[in-house]
């Protein structure tokens, strides 16, 4: 029968045991996930890196929604459990949600701590433990100014090089004598310190916070020896306490953390505990390895296997600050029954030390040069006895036995069940089989088959490594993807070529860019195609045998092999006599179904193959031409009832969205094309999710662009403000044209924007004018070859093949 | 088994197909780029897809539902998909087509 599992909490640990448990037991539990967060499952580790800009939030998404569709799974967002009722075996939700649960997985995280000092509520102060925390401070430095982090461990140092990213003048306080003294000892950290105050990171150590001051929002920062450090933002990283608060009031058995055995059982045999909220063998952990092996044996537990037990392990510790190489683990504190080695390269700013007890490692702290962190750990890990090499341990593995220095050989000598990446627990046997055994070629097949660099990344060289042992020349980094199985070339270098060469046909690419089949796939076919109605457009003759059928019968097809018929309807606006030739249609043809598609259009299901032309000449009749609702082109453009109707109307946004739409029908582009344009703010046609929209305002029209609402969901980017129509036309074609050359296949404008970056596009179409004119009369040139209705071509007898069929035979012949 | 004359090779585009109606169902005739004719079940063995409508490369077409590869010469799912299409032999005299249909192929209308 299957439970019902509820889990509190959407963190990466509930994320990563349910990737387990769909593993092993698919359809044991319905899920319902409750998560405090308005959002999905994303990585926590990479908060640094959109702190500094580095990654995006779409970078950093572990699961995505279809991940939840895919898995059944009902998620609450932006919803928090407030009790838990063990006895009915209940959860009730701050929106009042209550969900029963056979099973229950509390996994609520920590808060961060806040220091209790005057000033502590104060406008400004914010932790660093999400991504609402992550906009607060992005936002402040925005504005610029003064940072002060408190603390300076891990999390802190990474939020202040964040900051200072960001272009923030920014101020570390730290209470302790050196930074990071949990994980690194006092020279280690002096280099540390040495090499922040070198990016122009303040630093102070044995700095007590007195107060914070201000008015109703943070003007400064005062310390106990009566400093005052002026700051617009105080970022507090000075620690975490698990959230045990909803397990207490159930009355579970709480101490630091909530206490559960090694098989993550809390004291109440239906409710399981696990991630930085869960207290194990007296522990509580906050690095993201132990959290994940705690999600693994929590998914093996549920999905039956009662074996696996948590054990305790050292993490090794490592700061993603770009540029700065550290690397820490186990115990090195000084003591009587131990020995260390040490290497201290001032010049280069290298530290190492090893911290050894009857001959075996420890204890482990690298600065500078932490290519050999995986080796020392892998024998600390095995104890083993390092008398044999205790000369020239220091230097790291490529120098035992003699061999000289080299990263690779370091690399290969490594033992199979040598950890890799520790984040996620995968050895180096696991990576190089899963390569061979799964035929990998690349990066990301590696991460998505084992899960390796697929976290924090910092162990993406080592992988890249093996990826070169295990494939030799068969792996290259820097590597393209080709377009597909046809040929080595990508995508961007064949449509180099194309215009470089001179390229006008399809057999004229495979047969000049040496193409490894005769006449393509249907990957590169329609890819060439387009490049070569978009280069040459006054030149090349469509291939339409290389098209894809909808957009060969100008239709889409559906499921059953009926097709759909949307007529172009400008701007969503349409009247009576158009609604009556519609139903006449709908009459005739006896079409099942009629619905109102997203982009304001109606949508005639269900019409046989046969049937099309007839239908697009009845349609004709009326005026109607295609709405090419099919085609990797223009589609349409939405618009509100704009300064003609609505009272909060600024412009005519119909007018202009109609306007737009008669100037760019027919235009192919690399894939869809949708546009919407709103008459005011409150964006009724949904301009902001729009591949390319328009916000009217009072002084002009907002472009935005590369919106998403599809797989992934994207709100659009500001292109820039213009004051007129014909301004806005100017600049929204030549955007479209710029895309149109560079795009690839099959690429929507908002990964093509991404990749180009969006600066460059600003500075393309908006700064250089001769530039956008450039783009604009090459769009205005093409059009004059794209602008014809293919439905009364169609109509007057063109491709009449296409929706004929060639014989019947067998009918009524049994009588002979 | 009978063979009945559908039409001229002229009638099926380059590296495009047509599609015969009969009684049992329905067969897809393709014409490849080296003018070689083939004809198979109209009918993808993964969602019913009409393989007529697919892209036709080499010998094969790609299914315009989801993408499946099926081999005109013998009707089998290309790549990691499994599964298979029936094949119907086709005869080219001088341009003109006929396809080898089987009886109870054709007294289904009864």
């Amino acid at each position: 029968m299957v439970q019902k599992l509820v889990i509190i909490g959407n963190g990466m640990a509930p994320g990563r045991m349910l990737e387990h448990l769909f593993e092993q037991a698919p359809v044991a539990y319905e899920v319902t996930i409750f998560n405090a967060e308005p959002r999905v499952n994303y990585d926590r580790i990479m908060l640094s890196p959109v702190l500094s800009g580095e990654k995006t939030y779409e970078d950093i998404i572990i699961h995505g929604d279809a991940w939840y569709e895919m898995h059944g799974v009902t998620l609450h967002r932006g919803d928090r459990i407030v009790e838990i009722d063990r006895v009915k075996r209940t959860v009730t939700s701050e929106k009042g949600v209550v969900a029963e649960y056979d099973r229950l997985i509390i996994a609520t995280g920590s808060n961060p701590f806040i220091i209790p000092v005057p000033g502590k509520d104060l406008k400004g102060v914010v932790a660093y433990r999400d991504l609402d925390d992550v906009g607060s401070m992005l936002a402040a430095a925005e504005a610029g100014g003064d940072a002060i982090v408190i603390g300076g461990g891990l999390l802190g140092l990474e939020a202040a090089a964040g900051l200072k990213a960001r272009g923030m003048n920014v101020t570390v306080l730290h209470v302790m004598p050196s930074l990071m003294e949990r994980q690194l000892d006092p020279a280690a950290g002096y280099l540390l310190q040495k090499a922040l105050e070198d990016r122009g990171i303040h630093i102070v150590c044995k700095a007590n916070t007195r107060a914070i001051l201000g008015e109703d929002k943070v003007e400064a920062v005062e310390l106990e020896d009566g400093r005052i450090i002026p700051a617009s933002i105080v970022v507090m990283a000075v620690g975490i306490r698990p959230n045990v608060q909803l397990a207490k009031d159930a009355g579970l058995a709480v101490n630091r953390g909530i206490v559960v055995d090694d098989g993550m059982m809390t004291s109440d045999g239906h409710i399981m505990a696990l991630g930085e909220c869960a207290e194990v063998g007296g522990q509580v952990y906050g690095l993201v390895a132990p959290l994940y092996e705690m999600a693994r044996i929590a998914a093996s537990h549920l999905a039956g296997d009662r074996t696996p037990a948590f054990v305790h392990s050292d993490t090794p510790t490592k700061l993603k600050v770009t540029g700065i190489d550290l690397y820490s683990l186990g115990d090195f504190a000084e003591g009587p029954d131990r020995e260390e080695i040490v290497l201290r390269d001032a010049a280069t700013g290298i530290y190492k030390r090893l911290v050894i007890k009857e001959n075996r490692i420890i204890g482990t702290v690298l600065y500078g040069e932490t290519a050999d962190g995986a080796w020392f750990n892998d024998l600390k890990k095995k104890q083993t006895d390092i008398s044999e090499m205790r000369d020239t341990l220091i230097f790291g593995q490529a120098y035992q036995g003699g061999s000289p220095l080299d990263p690779m050989a370091a690399v290969a000598a490594l033992p199979d069940d040598a950890e890799i990446c520790g984040c996620n627990g995968v050895c180096k046997g696991k990576i190089t089989s899963t390569i061979t055994g799964k035929g990998l070629t690349s990066l990301d097949e590696v991460r998505a088959h084992t899960k390796a660099s697929a976290s924090c990344g910092s162990c993406t060289g080592l992988v890249e490594q093996l990826m070169t042992l295990t494939l030799g020349d068969k792996y290259n980094p820097a590597a393209v993807t080709p377009m597909c199985t046809c040929t080595d070339l990508g995508h961007d270098d064949v449509r180099r070529l194309i215009k470089a060469k001179g390229l006008k046909s399809i057999p004229a690419v495979m047969q000049e860019l040496e193409w490894k089949t005769s006449c393509g796939c249907a990957k590169c076919r329609p890819a060439l195609n387009y490049y070569l109605v978009c280069d040459w457009p006054d030149e090349y003759a469509d291939d339409y045998q290389s098209r894809f059928i909808n957009e060969r019968v100008h239709a889409n097809i559906q499921k059953d092999g009926t097709y759909s018929v949307v007529p172009r309807m400008w701007g969503g606006v349409t009247n009576a006599k158009e609604l009556r030739a519609i139903a006449d249609v709908v009459d005739k043809f006896q079409i099942p179904m009629v619905k109102v598609t997203g982009g304001q259009r109606i949508d005639l299901l269900g019409v046989e193959k046969e049937d099309l032309p007839a239908v697009w000449a009845d349609l004709g009749q009326a005026g109607f031409i295609s709405g090419q609702a099919y085609a990797k082109g223009l589609r349409t453009v939405k618009t509100c009832v704009g300064s003609d109707w609505c009272r909060f109307g600024t412009q005519d946004s119909t007018g202009l969205g109609i306007r737009i739409e008669k100037f760019m029908w027919g235009s192919w582009t690399p894939a869809k094309l949708k546009l919407a344009v709103s008459g005011c703010p409150r964006n009724c046609a949904e301009a902001t999710c729009k591949d390319i929209g328009v916000i009217c305002v009072d002084s002009g029209f907002e472009i935005h662009f590369a919106g998403a609402a599809g797989l992934d969901i994207k709100g659009t980017d500001v292109l820039g403000l213009v004051k007129t129509e014909d301004e806005a036309l100017e600049v929204i074609v030549a955007l479209t044209q710029m895309y149109r050359e560079q795009g690839r296949y099959l690429e929507r404008i908002y990964k093509w924007a991404k990749r180009v970056g969006h600066d460059e596009i600003r500075q393309q179409i908006l700064h250089d004018t001769e530039r956008r004119k450039a783009y604009y009369d090459r769009f205005v040139f093409s059009q004059q070859f794209a602008q014809v209705d293919p439905w009364s071509e169609r109509v007057s007898g063109k491709d009449k093949h296409e929706f004929k069929p060639m014989a019947s035979v067998g009918y009524g012949e049994a009588a002979e | 088994m009978n063979w009945k004359t559908i039409g001229h090779i002229d009638d099926i585009p380059l590296r495009g197909a047509r599609c015969i109606k009969t009684p049992g169902m329905n067969i897809a005739v393709f014409r490849t780029s080296e003018n070689e004719v083939f004809a198979i079940e109209n009918r993808c063995p993964h969602k019913a897809g009409p393989l007529s409508e697919g892209i036709v490369h080499g010998k094969a077409v790609t299914c315009p539902l989801h993408n499946w590869v099926i081999s005109l010469e013998n009707g089998m799912a290309q790549g990691a998909d499994e599964g298979e299409v029936r094949t119907f032999e086709l005869r080219n005299e001088n341009g003109v087509l006929s396809i080898l249909l089987d009886h109870p192929m054709m007294v289904a209308a009864e």
